[in-house]
């Protein structure tokens, strides 16, 4: 590789994609807070409201507390948004293949979007305030909670996906991509991925920790919990990593349910494909937020934290298992 | 690992300042303390410096939402010290008065107890259908909040044949609502899972702690002053504590049992408030129009006086002595919320931190209405054994036997 190429993929694609997770995500925020807002009977801010939440959280004074650890206090917020950032470098964006594709692959995907969390944990931890203590302690049992149904489903897509084709490398998003799932499976298979996707749609709350999953932060429990003690430009930063996060997860269902294009069905130039596909992209994210996030998030109310427990360890794996033994009798033809 | 968990005298999940000291297990309440006096505003004291009719003004502020409450229990105190008949037009409008605004009071703290568990969309709803009781508030008496709608004797304004229409049109607009709103309390399965079997009051507590209103009603008491002290005209329309097992099988005493009270209260207003309007008689509204005779008849009057009522939180007491001079001797208010603190110590004990907001606001607590005394020794010493208390009032007693009061 040459060094240009390398400074290329290196930092100029970083900060595209680091630019394209804050612009889209902060616009998916205020998208969903619209449409939440009208969903709830009330006129809501307008779209570029987070832009502005941002830019003055930037301008805030940035307060540490006395009894934290201040270098770990100050570091995780940063960590956070460069660990969200990290994810949108290996899942497709539009038509484009992944940036660091052949780097790395879903495994690695799954361990990063566990990352901004376990930041939180650490700087909840390191602020030194009971309610920030009581915050990251149940950030960390929701973790437990749902990493095995995440595991389960992201699993499930591979291994259905490596036995249609054997000796490629199915981990790789850029080939889940290009080889949807849904070609390969039969009826059962159909019905185990429908159930597949749901339980990815119902961990994404829990990943984003909104509501009913808002526990960790529970503004009327926990005046705010992980956060109590952020302000200003640390803030600001975590809840950048929140909407980039957001796109992040956003974008890795979409490449492991819906990767088509529609570039296809157009008489345009390779260009104007790419164009086509970006924006069809969009409107798939925005599906999949809308869905994932804002509309659970207005249908319910907060869960206590052993109830979340209960729900992903019992409910949401036995039915990501059963969406596994559904394909698994799909592909070796058990009942057909 | 215990550990301690102050939580107030200001957070988020607390309207107003108060103090909850908590020691924890893991996410578990092993104990609870509770620590009023942080918004005592002397409204007593100033009281006793002004004119009954002006105390009535100040009766009102008390609370911000039981601004009818207070004057009710206020103006039948100081009739009862001073021996005033009101008229019986008067009562039924000071009852339909009472009953709108625990419709609206009683909507107000589900939108509260919705945001309590996260749950904003319902927070919005129920705030929404709570716009058409202020309204019909409003339009009777010419203000939202503070109606200024009682007098010492009777009411200040009448309800006329052509205002009743709009009532009827917002009691049928509740009736309306009434399954929409008990699908979405009792049926929604999020709100079950916070609030069935989370901050259960037996009955046994309820009694000993001597809790009141809804809060003990919900636990299986049927203690309502309406029925059980029939005042006004309440004693024409035999009314019922509503407990829960008005629509569950067995009384738990939990957060979805106090739920179903309100819900249920909400539709015994409705049906007072047709009664009233129904069975209104006619006459005057107040026994003594003018002001400066109604003052005079209380500048010569001597005598105590009580008056309750049963607020949307509970019993409100109110106690007056004049002593034939322009402004009252003492003037004792009592809020609902005063009873229901101890309540939430058994209600508490046990639960997790996640249920502390919506148990403490499952009694719908008005902390500056509770708050009585505020005390302040020294520089921190804040709280009195019952030992200091009684030392006090025995001395309390003592000055005043020898400077010739008692």
């Amino acid at each position: 590789m040459e060094y240009y190429e390398l400074l290329f993929r290196v930092i100029i694609l970083p900060i595209l994609a680091l630019g394209f997770g804050v612009l889209f995500g902060l616009t998916f925020k205020g998208i969903d807070r619209k449409l939440a807002a009208h969903m709830q009977a009330r006129v809501g801010p307008p779209i570029r409201q987070p832009f502005r939440d941002v830019a003055k959280l930037f301008t805030k004074e940035n307060i540490i507390p006395e009894n934290s650890i201040p270098w770990l206090f100050s570091v995780m917020p940063i960590l956070c948004l460069v660990s969200a950032v990290s994810v949108l470098l290996y899942t497709p964006i539009g038509s484009f293949e992944p940036i660091l594709s052949g780097y790395g692959d879903l495994i690695v995907v799954l361990y990063l979007l566990a990352l901004p969390a376990i930041c939180l944990v650490i700087g909840g931890f390191a602020s030194g305030s009971p309610y920030a203590t009581v915050g990251a302690q149940r950030e960390m049992v929701m973790m437990l909670s749902y990493e095995f149904p995440l595991a389960v489903a992201i699993i499930s897509i591979v291994w259905k996906l490596s036995l249609v084709y054997p000796g490629e490398n199915v981990f790789s998003l850029g080939f889940i991509m290009s080889h949807p799932v849904w070609n390969t499976v039969g009826f059962s298979g159909f019905i185990g991925c429908v159930i597949i996707l749901f339980v990815l749609c119902a961990t994404m709350p829990i990943t984003l920790a909104k509501i009913p999953f808002d526990i960790p932060e529970a503004e009327t429990e926990i005046a705010g919990g992980l956060l109590v003690e952020y302000s200003g430009k640390n803030l600001g930063l975590f809840y950048l990593a929140d909407a980039v996060k957001t796109v992040a997860f956003a974008s890795v269902v979409a490449a492991l349910f819906f990767p088509y294009g529609i570039a296809c069905y157009f008489d345009v130039s390779t260009t104007g494909g790419y164009v086509i596909d970006f924006i069809f992209f969009l409107v798939k994210l925005f599906v999949v937020i809308f869905i994932g996030l804002t509309f659970i998030r207005v249908a319910v109310a907060r869960i206590k934290i052993d109830q979340v427990a209960h729900i992903y360890w019992m409910l949401m794996t036995i039915i990501g298992l059963v969406g596994l033994a559904l394909i698994i009798i799909d592909s070796t033809g058990v009942i057909s | 690992m215990k550990y301690t968990l102050p939580i107030g005298p200001i957070h988020p999940a607390l309207k107003e300042p108060i103090l909850f000291e908590f020691e924890l297990n893991g996410e578990r309440i092993a104990n609870v303390d509770v620590k009023l006096g942080h918004v005592h505003r002397g409204i007593e004291w100033a009281g006793m410096r002004r004119n009954p009719v002006q105390i009535l003004y100040l009766a009102e502020r008390i609370c911000g939402i039981c601004s009818v409450s207070h004057p009710f229990a206020f103006s039948m105190a100081v009739e009862n010290a001073a021996g005033i008949e009101v008229p019986e037009r008067a009562e039924y409008i000071r009852v339909i008065m009472a009953e709108l605004e625990r419709i609206h009071s009683h909507i107000l703290w589900a939108g509260v107890a919705a945001h309590e568990i996260g749950f904003d969309t319902v927070l919005y709803l129920t705030w929404r259908v709570r716009e058409k009781v202020m309204d019909v508030i409003e339009y009777l008496t010419g203000n939202r909040v503070n109606k200024a709608i009682y007098m010492i004797g009777g009411v200040r304004r009448d309800i006329t044949k052509e205002q009743i229409p709009k009532v009827r049109e917002a009691m049928d607009y509740y009736k309306g609502l009434f399954n929409k709103l008990a699908k979405v309390f009792l049926h929604d399965k999020t709100i079950k899972m916070r609030t069935e079997h989370v901050g259960i009051l037996t009955r046994e507590d309820a009694l000993k702690t001597c809790a009141v209103g809804p809060t003990t009603r919900a636990s299986g008491v049927p203690k309502d002053v309406r029925q059980d002290y029939a005042y006004s005209a309440y004693a024409d329309l035999n009314i019922k504590a509503v407990t829960p097992d008005i629509y569950r099988k067995e009384v738990v005493g939990d957060v979805y049992d106090r739920i179903i009270v309100r819900l249920f209260e909400v539709k015994q207003s409705i049906q007072i408030i047709e009664e009233c309007i129904e069975n209104m008689p006619g006459g005057e509204i107040v026994s003594e129009p003018k002001i400066p005779k109604l003052l005079a008849t209380l500048k010569k009057a001597v005598g105590e006086g009580i008056g309750r009522h049963e607020a949307p939180r509970g019993e409100v007491f109110h106690y007056v002595k004049l002593d034939g001079k322009e402004a009252p001797y003492t003037w004792k208010a009592r809020a609902p919320t005063y009873n229901n603190v101890l309540a939430w110590i058994p209600m508490l004990k046990g639960e997790q931190i996640a249920d502390i907001p919506i148990v403490a606001a499952s009694t719908d607590p008005c902390i500056s209405c509770t708050n009585r005394v505020s005390v302040i020794k020294g520089s921190n010493k804040y709280t009195l054994t019952k030992e200091e208390l009684h030392k006090l009032s025995v001395e309390k007693t003592k000055r005043r036997m020898r400077n010739g009061i008692l």
